[in-house]
């Protein structure tokens, strides 16, 4: 019985620092949601400007870039899958890849051969794990993803994009990322970059308002040329601080469901040992008893 | 006197925004100079630096890295990869 209490009483122990180290990494992460929120917000002017110069040139030209373009007789496609560094932030990095992997299944079914890129230690993990082939990985900066970084990303998948078909080319690229929605809700989501589509859905112009004739300086082609790579560039920084944001998100809810189960495991625990206590003294008087009886009877 | 509404935007933040009289910008053909009533332009920027001329205040020189100005109706947005604003006149221009 005296071990039942001294067992109760270690896992308590346990617990509340278990309980100590959840409390923390809650407040960790919502003390970084903030700032990651407002990252989100800082790069939106920048990626407005882009989608307003791309709509503009590409509604007063017409000129091809391969960037837009289909390509044909290539069967490979890039598959950039944006998850966390590290663990405790409940179904994030999960829920991620599982999208990752209905979007690969899909490509394989259709009869493309996927080359993975990864973001982020869980993702990379994942697919070591497994065997799988990985084309290209970033890891370290999950939850505060800067601009070079992103940059850094997209060049390497651009230039994927863009290289001879036969030798490491990819006819596609799509991206798997978790849109913050809200506090409350962060969305897997699948999107596909590139060939770029930018006619419609994000040219922001209304119906009365028309757009002015440029005048393309040195020309529409270069024009577009420094164009599309910053638009692409933009939107996969976009999406890192999105799902930063949102990793940060499910951390800080995770955490916060945790610490309220080490809570009620604490509590559970200290009845259990009360409990135990209350059943050794009972034993003790009953055997106190029951000699002092024997010694009376005999 | 109409002004020039400009926004200099960089991948990460808002570098600069305000009203200016004459903005001169790194183009790649050559620098060009934009005063109110520009006709419409979309330019590819080189490295250099955008000289932005205010009435009334200190002139703002950023250092960028390369990027595109786009000049529509009396708005210029300048759209830079990275951005340096120059600290020493910054105070004056508050």
């Amino acid at each position: 019985m005296a071990g039942n209490q001294r067992v109760y009483k270690e896992r308590i122990k346990s617990t509340q620092s278990l309980k100590k180290m959840f409390r923390a990494q809650e407040l960790i992460a919502a003390s970084r949601i903030g700032k990651a929120r407002a990252r989100v917000t800082a790069a939106l002017p920048y990626a407005d400007a882009i989608t307003r110069a791309v709509s503009a040139v590409s509604t007063h030209s017409t000129v091809q870039h391969p960037l837009t373009s289909e390509r044909r007789g290539n069967n490979r496609v890039a598959v950039l899958v944006i998850a966390s560094d590290r663990g405790m932030a409940g179904a994030y990095a999960a829920s991620a890849i599982r999208e990752a992997e209905g979007l690969i299944t899909r490509l394989t079914e259709q009869g493309k051969e996927v080359a993975l890129y990864v973001s982020g230690r869980r993702a990379f993990a994942y697919y070591q794990f497994r065997g799988r082939p990985i084309a290209g990985s970033w890891t370290g900066g999950s939850d505060s993803p800067d601009a070079v970084e992103a940059e850094e990303m997209a060049d390497t998948l651009l230039a994927a994009f863009l290289a001879d078909d036969e030798l490491d080319g990819v006819g596609e690229l799509h991206i798997v990322y978790t849109q913050f929605v809200n506090m409350v809700t962060q969305r897997p989501r699948v999107i596909r970059m590139l060939p770029l589509e930018i006619v419609d859905g994000v040219t922001p112009v209304g119906e009365a308002e028309t757009l002015p004739l440029y005048d393309f300086e040195p020309s529409a082609e270069a024009v577009l040329d420094a164009l599309l790579p910053r638009y692409v560039r933009s939107r996969i920084y976009s999406c890192l601080l999105q799902a930063a944001a949102s990793e940060l998100a499910s951390r800080q809810r995770a955490m916060h469901t945790a610490t309220e189960n080490a809570e009620d495991l604490i509590r559970m625990y200290t009845r259990l040992a009360n409990q135990a206590r209350q059943g050794e003294i009972t034993q003790e008087i009953s055997e106190i008893v029951s000699g002092a009886d024997a010694l009376a009877a005999s | 006197m109409a002004q020039l509404e400009v926004d200099l935007v960089a991948a990460d933040r808002k570098v600069w925004s305000g009203s200016a009289r004459l903005v001169s910008a790194p183009a790649a053909d050559g620098d060009v100079g934009i005063l109110v009533g520009h006709a419409p332009l979309l330019a590819v920027l080189r490295p250099g630096h955008v000289k932005i001329h205010r009435t009334g205040a200190a002139d703002v020189d950023v250092a960028v890295s390369g990027g595109f100005i786009s000049v529509d109706d009396n708005a210029i947005t300048i759209v830079v990869d990275s951005a340096k604003l120059d600290v020493s006149i910054l105070p004056a221009a508050h």
